[in-house]
């Protein structure tokens, strides 16, 4: 499979992973050509971080080889669960949540704990030399001066490519290296990867997104439930044809069909929304939602997300500024007065807001409207009624679980947000505030999500949808806004933008003024 | 070893690990027992006799239980809702002087009317003084942990200020205790010449209407989400400030009536040496218990037993009777370790 002009540089042999009664990793068979960018495909628990981090040593491996080729090439067989061996035969690999010391130069970041403590003066001359080298020949820039805590996503994870490189890796693995980066910031990157691999190096890009996948590698190796399930080139494929793969079965796309919008639902003037310390406010937002109507905010992670969010949940209040619900003001909204106006919220973070995790289903499913008929009678909880209604979020929403009865934390993640989901739905709200509906969720859940809020909107609910995944935005959204450091763009009708002019809003610039400063 | 979370527990495990816990805790001071130089199956045959044996013995031990299951239910209640109430002795202290204050005059010829109000008072004062380290901490953020505990001591200070001063019987000779409760206020002895009182049943009461107040109400409802995530308890619209105060008042308020009973069923008077650590005694029980308030009945019996049981036993065999804190001390690890055992299913290898 392997291009034959191109010698080897890795190869994994029957690699065989169990925990407890999970087969994490099904002997699978993978190797890796010098230069050569591998995509590793395939859903959550599908085995890809399992097979890295045996890979890195970090897991023993119950059965199958690792062969590494030495500098000089030629294969040799790995010492399993042995970081250090791992990092001696040139695996270098950055995490989905990056290893630097904030308090630190990035230059003190890339030395530490490769460079010896003593003779610091003449090693660091040395060590500096080095890092303008591979920085040059790379195109990795780094301010090796600037402190990590000062540094953006983007310049974060060239630091960590950098320390690889540094380490003189010959393998590169990148674990989910897109999902806090902008669309620029990923471009940048994939124009880094593709210089890298021509120079020689061998990298193993592990995602679940299909685009990027197809945009960046040369091979594709999708793993599905532990097994690698197809291994083909890059250029031989299709989205399609990877989802289908990935997933086991064929998805049928999201079609939104047109829907005129109606009454507003929310409206934001002017409104200031105050953060806690760290967190950025929301400032001057001007906002209009209206039923039958999906309003997308697009903008990486920590630009007023929280802020909006929480005005919508009920958590935070607005200063000043003036906000309408349902065409009247608000004013002292709480969480549960939100609730009975008729807003539907789901949490962004659906383990910590969303549910207790200790409680049974049928709990959860209550746990917005326990203190309400028909939940409650004389201070007494009606635990027919509520199962009753549990049974019933179970069956409509597909939720899958033992019962009732069953612990809420022990539900799968795309079954919790399923649950969640029921218990917002099942009241018809005529707002809903979808904040990440569908992250970690697998690709059979994410189409239900998005299906269910396309009914709603049908239903006439207006939705406002907070997500980092532009796909998610654009295939949904009537309109699309732009949050930037608590600034929110006017909204544009979702056929005028692109995911290249969102990327340029996220970043801060005016699409209108091009991108020379990206 | 590996330990595994377990997915759901099996209803004959969760009863066998306390029993389990409890065995194990007998079996690991039978080595200070014999260190001791007591013949151990002998020791313990004695204490289970000292407890069990004779019905004195079973009024006696039913006594004992009395606060314990009360003080018991306090902690249940308030660690549930992670509200780590330490200061259930000086509730307790609080609530007998507030009983006293109120029972020590015969202001109402019945009991009918007597006996509420002193159970009214004393309940009042725990849950009141429970208020203040539950504001600091809703408030301000200050560790109750730090605030219960202490406040003990404040209030073992106070008892002792009253039984000195304003509350101190002028028959007592200068002796440091209260006026004595009057008869129309007593808590009626159960069974003739046995201790065992009225604050028993109100015990069992409290015990049954704490587990509706938590497995079958709405506020029952609210304290279990708010101690389990307090995060998802105010997202879904509950008010974690006013449901930590209700908290409170109920967990207060058991501890008081806890020393209502003591002054107004066992000793009749007030002083500084009116609990043996009952306070305390209960974080053990509720612990023993699983937090689970009909547990708490079999958890407090359980304690009240090894009191009363190495009582006698260390005056049968000239043990030291500190055996019994020790007995019970290694049952409340024991019982973290069944805990354990009880969510993780371990793997050897």
């Amino acid at each position: 499979m392997t291009s034959a002009a191109r010698p080897a540089v890795l190869r994994l042999r029957g690699i065989t992973k169990r925990f407890g009664a999970l087969l994490a990793n099904d002997a699978v068979d993978l190797e890796l050509a010098r230069g050569e960018v591998l995509a590793l495909l395939g859903e959550n628990g599908a085995g890809k971080t399992t097979l890295m981090n045996i890979l890195f040593g970090h897991y023993t491996a119950d059965e199958g080889t690792i062969e590494v080729a030495g500098p000089e090439g030629g294969l040799q067989p790995l010492p399993p669960g042995n970081p250090a061996a791992a990092l001696a035969a040139g695996i270098g690999m950055v995490h989905q949540h990056f290893t630097l010391a904030d308090n630190l130069t990035a230059f003190d970041n890339l030395v530490l704990g490769t460079e010896p403590l003593w003779r610091p003066w003449q090693s660091l001359r040395a060590a500096r030399a080095k890092l303008e080298r591979l920085m040059a020949e790379s195109g990795l820039a780094v301010e090796l001066g600037a402190r990590v805590a000062g540094l953006s996503v983007g310049e974060r994870q060239r630091v960590e490519i950098l320390k690889a490189l540094y380490r003189d890796a010959r393998i590169l693995i990148l674990d989910e290296p897109t999902a806090v980066l902008t669309p620029q910031e990923t471009e940048r990157l994939f124009e880094t990867l593709r210089r890298l691999a021509a120079g020689g190096l061998a990298v193993v890009f592990i995602s679940h997104k299909l685009n990027e996948v197809l945009a960046i590698s040369d091979r594709v190796t999708v793993l599905r439930g532990g097994k690698v399930v197809a291994s083909l080139p890059t250029a031989g494929t299709d989205r399609a044809q990877l989802a289908e793969t990935m997933v086991g079965r064929a998805i049928p796309p999201t079609v939104r069909e047109p829907q005129s919008p109606g009454a507003p639902v929310l409206r934001l003037q002017q409104a200031e929304v105050p953060a806690p310390p760290g967190r950025t406010p929301l400032r001057a937002a001007d906002l209009e939602l209206h039923r039958h109507e999906i309003l997308g905010i697009a903008g990486v992670s920590g630009n007023g997300q929280s802020a909006l969010s929480d005005l919508v949940c009920g958590l935070a209040r607005h200063e000043s500024g003036r906000v309408e619900l349902f065409g009247r003001p608000l004013a002292g909204a709480t969480p549960a007065r939100m609730v009975r106006a008729g807003v539907g919220r789901i949490p962004e973070d659906r383990h910590r807001d969303g549910v207790v995790g200790e409680m049974a289903v049928w709990e959860t499913v209550m746990l917005e409207d326990y203190y309400r008929a028909p939940f409650q009678r004389f201070g007494l909880l009606r635990r027919a009624v509520a199962r009753r209604r549990a049974e019933a979020v179970i069956r409509d929403y597909e939720v899958k679980c033992p019962g009732t009865e069953a612990v809420t934390k022990l539900l799968s993640g795309g079954n919790m947000q399923k649950l969640i989901l029921g218990r917002v739905l099942d009241r018809e709200p005529g707002l809903i505030l979808a904040n990440q509906p569908t992250r970690g969720l697998d690709v059979g859940a994410v189409t239900y999500v998005h299906g269910q809020l396309l009914a709603a909107r049908r239903r006439g609910a207006g939705i406002l949808l907070i997500s980092e995944d532009l796909d998610e935005l654009l295939t949904l959204s009537d309109r699309v806004a732009v949050l930037y450091r608590g600034r929110l763009s006017p909204a544009l009708p979702t056929e005028q933008v692109t995911i290249r002019g969102l990327g340029l809003m996220m970043a801060g610039h005016d699409p209108a003024e091009g991108e020379d400063a990206a | 070893m590996r330990l595994e979370p377990r997915a759901e527990v099996p209803l004959w495990l969760s009863v066998t690990a306390p029993v389990m816990a409890v065995l194990g805790a007998l079996a690991l001071c039978a080595i200070p027992l014999a260190i001791a130089g007591a013949p151990v199956l002998e020791a313990y045959g004695l204490m289970l006799q000292g407890a069990l044996g004779s019905r004195f013995a079973v009024t006696e031990t039913l006594a004992r239980a009395a606060p314990l299951i009360l003080t018991g239910l306090a902690a249940a209640v308030a660690f549930r809702a992670k509200l780590w109430n330490i200061g259930a002795e000086g509730q307790l202290y609080l609530g007998a002087a507030a009983a006293v204050v109120v029972g020590s005059t015969a202001w109402a010829a019945s009991p009918f009317v007597m006996i509420p109000a002193i159970l009214l008072a004393g309940a009042a004062a725990g849950a009141l003084l429970l208020l203040i380290p539950t504001l600091l901490k809703t408030r301000l953020g200050v560790d109750e942990v730090v605030t219960t505990l202490l406040l003990n001591f404040v209030v073992l200070l106070f008892v002792s200020l009253l039984v000195e001063g304003p509350l101190q019987d002028p028959m007592s000779m200068g002796w440091p205790q209260s006026e004595p409760i009057v008869e129309e206020a007593a808590l009626p002895r159960l069974v003739p010449r046995g201790r065992v009182h009225l604050g028993l049943v109100i015990a069992l009461v409290a015990a049954a209407l704490v587990w509706l107040l938590m497995a079958r109400t709405r506020w029952g409802f609210e304290m279990r989400a708010v101690g389990a995530n307090p995060a998802a308890a105010r997202f879904a619209g509950m008010s974690t400030g006013a449901v930590m105060l209700r908290v409170a008042l109920v967990s207060g308020g058991l501890a008081g009536i806890a020393g209502v009973g003591e002054v107004a069923g066992v000793r009749g008077y007030l002083t500084t040496d009116l609990s043996p650590g009952y306070g305390y005694a209960g974080i053990v029980v509720a612990m023993l218990a699983q937090l689970n308030p009909l547990a708490v009945v079999g958890a407090a019996l359980f304690v009240a037993t090894v009191f009363v049981g190495a009582d006698s036993m260390s005056r049968a065999l000239g043990v030291s009777s500190y055996i019994a804190q020790l007995i019970v001390a290694t049952s409340l690890l024991t019982m973290l370790l069944a805990t354990l055992w009880l969510r993780y299913r371990v793997h050897w290898r």
